[in-house]
This record gives structure tokens, sequence and C-alpha cells, in this order.
């Protein structure tokens, strides 16, 4: 079992929690990444982002420990994660959470017995408390008395969500989200992103995304590292503001740039606008 | 952005959960230390010692060496809290960690309400009534089901081109393909058994002949479009499931209904076709192995030439069996077809629902086949075929 809280400010230290150093990745003889290095601050939120066909899943896949890297290591607070035996993996697999970009929650279960599992897997806890530790997080994530729907039944902003609530349900000290926005409208998605920061900042998770959406990147990003496909590794790493004015990569400037409209195209209200004064 | 929090911290390693809280009770005020490391790993703390033994107090929880906590501590506050709203005490929390604090804002005053304490779960009379709803859903998806394959097959038969008959002639295929080689062992396997069964019997009376009599018109009349069919319903008809299914899943139908394209007449129909037409081959396949199967028992255990037997059949087995049989096998594929396509349009937008709808067709395909045989045999002794 993992713990989230220390209030000993004498256990403090800064040693990351995420290190990830000379990774490659693959499949089979086709390498993907090639030696990334970078590691990641407890509590901080760190944007993976990139053009498709980047890496970006590649790496997340070799992070949570899906994808065998081809050589390089991870580890998580200081413990070989690559290199972990049997027993030290379950332990590592405890500590962090997952949320994959279909949220993966398991048809066949209610929301209330998707976030029960891992909790029965992994702790000796009485079913009552099980049953109110599953309340308390489904009411963390704003979706109090689900507990009896299936995966079926829910919105797709409800079920990102209820995927939230089961990858918390052991207090992770890191989360993984792959796309948390994906398929949401602007309002729910604004909902996600409040969502992420106040899980960052009650139980001080480290939060680790994959996503394209701008909006959410400036709003949530303590960090970005930006993959290459023609570099294999990180073109650009640093806080979204600052590479969207002053990276020196051009590329990196363009992805990040918040005027979406393509070169040449003038906004509409604007171009009559300008047609009215000219009159 | 990172906010300006206290400074909780993951920490490594797993630390054993030594959670401990101790109580100072006065005559009006109840100081709680919480304290030590609180842990999901173990159970959480009851609050039950301390209120069983004084109720007349406010509660204070304080941290006293408090070094980590995760969701365990915030449960035991949550509990305690309830408890002190319920018999209308103070709870103070102020000195513990704010995080905590907020953490413990965002839950009810009067503690959590689980499926099992908020009555959401249905009672008995509930429960029935859910089901008997279901149960009528699913009985006018059926019908609907049924409806639109008829006047799907309607306006095929008015307009034939209208058919998509290459895909017709693909599942024809694929059915003979998949069911050939079990449909072959299984039958002739019959075949044998029946002849043996027969044997033991029929030689102790000197009529060891008339082993071509049992197998010919229980193999013809009965087992051959019998087993047939059931191979084809637990290969064919559960594949129709599994396939439509994934195809719901995928909202492939969907796609389908939205250009305006009738999903029965695209899938259902070609695929009912198919499977209707194969299982009088299949069935006449079966027949022939069947007998041939009670040929080579005759042939080596009752020393019964070949030519003997088949002469014996042939006496023994009128056109009108072998045509009762292949017109039973003719309704069986129609229902094999039905089942599998109806369970996998009609399936559950999940993985789970994919399952159900494909084992559903099997289990219901069978069911209907063995059903309809009885009715088949009391239809064919009123009508003395």
């Amino acid at each position: 079992m993992c713990s989230v809280f220390s209030t000993s400010m004498n256990n403090r230290s800064s040693a990351p929690v995420i290190e990830v150093e000379n990774l490659t990745c693959g499949y089979r003889d086709k390498v993907i990444l090639q030696e990334v290095t970078f590691a990641v601050q407890s509590r901080e939120i760190l944007f993976v982002i990139g053009a498709s066909g980047c890496g970006k899943s590649t790496l997340l896949r070799c992070l949570i420990g899906l994808l065998k890297p081809l050589q390089g290591e991870v580890a998580y607070s200081g413990r070989n994660f690559t290199g972990a035996d049997i027993t030290q993996r379950r332990e590592i697999l405890k500590t962090f959470g997952v949320i994959y970009q279909s949220n993966a929650l398991w048809s066949s279960m209610t929301v209330a017995e998707n976030i029960a599992l891992p909790l029965e897997e992994h702790t000796s806890l009485s079913r009552t408390d099980r049953n109110e530790i599953v309340a308390l997080k489904l009411g963390e994530v704003g979706l109090a008395g689900s507990e009896e729907l299936y995966p079926s039944e829910l919105s797709g902003g409800m079920r990102k969500r209820a995927a939230l609530a089961r990858a918390l349900a052991l207090d992770p000290d890191i989360v993984f989200f792959d796309e948390p926005s994906e398929g949401l409208d602007p309002i729910t998605s604004r909902e996600m992103d409040r969502l992420i920061l106040q899980v960052r900042d009650t139980l001080g998770t480290t939060m680790v995304i994959v996503s394209h959406q701008l909006s959410s990147i400036f709003r949530l990003a303590d960090r970005v590292i930006m993959l290459d496909q023609s570099v294999k590794g990180i073109i650009a790493d640093g806080d979204p503001t600052e590479l969207a004015s002053h990276s020196p990569n051009p590329h990196v400037r363009n992805f990040l740039s918040r005027d979406e409209r393509p070169a040449g195209l003038t906004n509409r209200s604007a171009a009559r606008n300008a047609e009215a004064a000219s009159r | 952005m990172m906010a300006n929090q206290p400074p909780p911290r993951p920490r490594p390693g797993s630390a054993s959960a030594t959670a401990v809280f101790e109580a100072g009770i006065s005559d009006h005020n109840c100081v709680v230390k919480v304290g030590g490391s609180w842990q999901l790993a173990a159970p959480v703390p009851s609050w039950n010692r301390l209120f069983e033994k004084r109720a007349g107090f406010s509660v204070e929880v304080v941290p006293d060496h408090l070094e980590i906590w995760d969701t365990s501590l915030l449960l035991f506050l949550v509990r305690g809290r309830a408890w002190c709203t319920a018999a209308k005490r103070t709870f103070t929390t102020k000195a513990l960690p704010e995080n905590l604090q907020t953490l413990l804002g965002q839950v009810p005053e009067n503690g959590l309400q689980t499926a099992e304490t908020s009555g959401a779960r249905m009672n008995v009379a509930g429960r029935i009534d859910a089901w008997a709803r279901s149960l009528a859903g699913k009985a006018r998806n059926n019908i609907s089901f049924l409806g639109e394959c008829v006047i799907g097959f309607g306006q095929a038969l008015r307009r034939p081109g209208s058919l998509r008959w290459m895909d017709c002639l693909v599942e024809m295929q694929h059915c003979w393909a998949t069911s050939l080689p079990i449909v072959s062992l299984v039958s002739f396997l019959v075949g044998v058994i029946l002849a043996f069964q027969a044997a033991v019997q029929l030689q102790q009376f000197g009529a060891a002949i008339f082993v071509a009599d049992l197998v010919g018109l229980s193999v013809v009349r009965e087992m051959g479009p019998m087993m047939s069919a059931v191979i084809v319903a637990g290969g064919t008809g559960a594949g129709f499931a599994a396939q439509l299914g994934n195809m719901k899943v995928g909202e492939e139908i969907d796609a389908l209904e939205t250009l305006g394209i009738s999903s029965v007449n695209f899938l259902a129909l070609p695929r009912l076709l198919a499977v209707t037409l194969m299982m009088p081959v299949l069935a006449s396949y079966a027949n022939v192995l069947g007998v041939l199967g009670g040929m080579f028992i005759s042939a080596t255990m009752l020393d019964i030439p070949g030519s003997a037997y088949w002469i014996e059949t042939q006496e023994s087995v009128a056109p009108m069996d072998v045509a009762g049989g292949l017109i039973k096998s003719l309704f069986f594929g129609s229902l094999i077809g039905l089942t599998g396509c109806l369970r996998g349009m009609k399936c559950d937008r999940s993985a789970a629902g994919v399952g159900t709808a494909t084992s559903s067709a099997v289990v219901t395909g069978i069911l209907l086949i063995v059903a309809s045989d009885a009715v088949f045999a009391l239809i064919f002794n009123v009508l003395g075929i």
C-alpha cells in the first residue's frame, strides 16, 4: 500500500517521483523513442505532447509497464521499475493509477464494484469500510450516488470521473492520464481540468497527462515535454507559456500557438468589421 | 501553477500502518489525538470504544505525531463527525492539515450514503417489477425483429437484386467450412453408437440385420438434422451473435441506420438465408455419415456385408423420412439464424453484453431446436409421415 501524505516536514525531500533514464522503446526492431531522459517532481502536473505518431502512447505504455523498454530504466521514488522482480513490481504498481483513453471501466461490474476491486485485492478492509471508501471516492470526483450504475449507463464525462475514482482508489502517488478531454464537450472538459487540479491540491497526487488539448495544457500544466518523431525523443521541456513564446524551435511554438486558424485565413467577424469600416 | 498547499509528499516504500488515537475526556470536552501512520492497508480504527464510554461531550481532533495518512484517516474522521452530527455534538478538526480539512469539507456532515445505506438497492417487489418489465421489453424486441425480418424477406422476394447475395454466399461458405469437420465426426460417431447399442440387443434375437433399420430411421429422421443443427448453433449461431454484437458496440450498426440502410436487410437477412439454406445440405451429409457409422459397426462386429446393410437401409427408410428430416433442418437453420442475429443486434453496448449475447444465442438456439423437434414429431405423427 502506498501512502499519500506526510505531515512531517522532516520527511520532505526533493527526489523526483518518476525518473526516466536513457529509455529506448518501440516494437520489435522499430525504435519509436531513443534514449529519452526526464524526471517528474512530486505534485507536478506534467503534460506529454507531440504530433500523432511521435511516441506519446508508447512512452506511456513503457512508464506503466505494459511495454518492456528495449533499453533504459524507469524508477518510481528511487525504486527501479523496469528491473523489478514480481513482488517489487506489484508493490510499485500500487503506487500509481492509470486512466485510459477509453476509460477501460469493467463493463460487467457496477461503478462501485469497479472502484472496490483494487481495494478488495490489495487491502484487508471490511466490506463496510470498502463501501464507504467507494462513496468517498465517488464524492471526490462528483459522482456521489452512482454506485449501482453500470458503465454503459454513464455519460462520457461521468465515465472519465468514474475511471479517475477507480485510479484513486488506493490513494496512489501518481496518476497517468491518457487524453482526459477526449470526446468531452468544452464545459465538461473544463470541469475535468478543475477536478484534476483539485485532486492534485487536496490529495497531493503527481499527474502525468498525455493530451493535445491546448486549453487544458495552459490551464493545468506545470511543465510540458514535447516528443518528436524525427529525433525520436524530446524536443522541448519546460513551462508551456514560456515555450509557446520563447522556444527556439519554431515547430514547438507553432504546436503551442493558441491561434488555431490556418495561416492566411481571417476571422469572419474581423473581416466583416474591416469591411464595415472601409465603407 | 503549483498550489501553495501544505506539503503532502508521497513516501517511498510501504510503511506499515500504525494508526493510533487516544482520547482525553473531561466533562464537556473530548480531545482526540490522532497520530502514527494511517494507511488503507490496515482496518480503519473504530470510534465505538470512545462513543460507548461517554456521550456528553464535544469532540476536537488534533494531530499528535501524525506521520503519514491517506483515505483511512479521512474515513475515520467522516464517521466521527457523522456520529457527532447525529448526537448534536460539536466536532472540530481545525488543528488538522488544511488539505485534510478540505477533503473532509467535501463529504456531507451526516456521513456517507453507500448503496446499502441509501436504500438505492431495490426490494423484492421492485426487482420482480424490473424483471417483468425487462422481459416484456425483450419480448417486444424479439417480435419487432421477427417482423423486420419478414418484411425484409418480402422485399427481397419482390426485388431479389436488393439482397446482398455475395455476403450470403460468403456466410454459406463460412458456415460449411466451420461446421463440416465437427459434423463429420459427430455424425459418424452417432451412427456408430446407435449401431453398437442396437447390435447388443438385437443379436440376442438373431435380428442383427435390423440394426440397419434402426440406425437408418433414427439418423435420417432425428439424429442427422438435430446433431448438425446443434453444431451449427454452437458455431455459426454464436459467431453471428458475437460479430453483430461487436458491430453494435462499435456503433457500426448505428452507422448503417443513419445512412438509411436497414441493418436487418444488410446484416441479418444474408446470414439468415445462408444458414437456412446450408442446414439441409449439412443434414444430408450428416445422414450419410451416420449410416456409414452404422455400416462400419455392422461390418466389423456383426459380419453383415456393406451391400446387405445398404439394401436393408433402402428398404426401411422411405423418401418421406428423408424429406421430413430435411424440412426440419430447414426450419432449424432459420431458428439458428434468427437467434444469432437477434441476440447480436440487440446486445448491450459492452464487452459483457457481447459475451451474454453469444452464450444466449447458443442456449436459445439449442432450446428452440429441441422444442421445435418435439412439435415436428407430433405433427409428423398426426400426418402419418
